[in-house]
């Protein structure tokens, strides 16, 4: 068995009733080939560029199980010739993209808190999660250093 | 007089010296790399959206291919610029 994601955007000028049909045609081609592991509906967001003179979609990611790829083909040429679909992504996740997949759903991964809690950081970081709180890193480090550096200076000049 | 050998040991070599760069994931143990999350993603590119190269993240090879696979599928999804200004 294979684990594959289709993530599928949505032209959002549609009825909500047609948004929910498209997707679900979709869903139902893909239960006929596989069995489905989860869908997640990740709603109405901001596109980072135009599509189709359209400046926002609503995303759908289905995680499924497949015994091999077969099925993939005909549901992407059916997307392609869909209008109502802006865009559409179809990978295969390896055991890792899975059970990154499984903890997601579980809550054990983090969003990105960004460069608000400077001193609680250090903590999280050690515990060697699997992701989130390792982003300011670099930041932190180098806002060390002027600091030292400047200590230093003066201390050179006399001795030498 | 101070000698030469002496001032060597005078001042701390390390300080204003480069950092020690690491790979990340390797570090942390993470093993794969969401093309949906694009704010995670967002670390790995320059206010133009492009991918920063290895010598600046200090990814290891292995993650930086998938780094920089995780970028392209979230531009192809919409969920991060292909071109732009002032990203960050």
């Amino acid at each position: 068995m294979r684990n594959y994601e289709v993530t599928f955007i949505v032209d959002p000028t549609l009825s909500s009733d047609e948004i929910k049909s498209a997707a679900k045609k979709y869903v139902d081609t893909i239960k006929g080939a596989g069995k489905i592991v989860h869908i997640d509906e990740l709603g109405l967001r901001q596109l980072a560029y135009p599509i189709k003179r359209r400046n926002t979609g609503i995303y759908y990611c289905v995680e499924f199980e497949a015994a091999n790829g077969e099925s993939i083909p005909d549901l992407e040429l059916a997307m392609t010739r869909d209008d109502a679909i802006l865009r559409f992504l179809s990978v295969r996740l390896d055991k890792h993209g899975v059970k990154y997949n499984e903890d997601k759903r579980a809550g054990k991964i983090g969003k990105i808190v960004k460069k608000k809690k400077k001193e609680e950081e250090p903590q999280h970081k050690r515990k060697g999660k699997p992701r989130g709180n390792n982003n300011n890193n670099k930041r932190k480090s180098s806002d060390n250093a002027p600091a030292k550096k400047a200590d230093a200076k003066p201390k050179e000049e006399v001795k030498a | 007089m101070a000698t030469r050998e002496v001032i060597k040991f005078l001042s701390n070599p390390k300080i204003g010296g480069k950092r020690d760069k690491y790979c990340r994931f390797r570090k942390f143990g993470i093993k794969h790399i969401d093309y949906k999350d694009a704010d995670f993603l967002e670390q790995f590119v320059n206010e133009q959206g492009k991918v920063l190269p290895r010598r600046i993240t200090g990814n290891s090879l292995k993650y930086q291919r998938r780094v920089s696979s995780a970028i392209k599928r979230a531009r192809h999804l919409a969920l991060m610029p292909y071109v732009t200004d002032l990203l960050k």
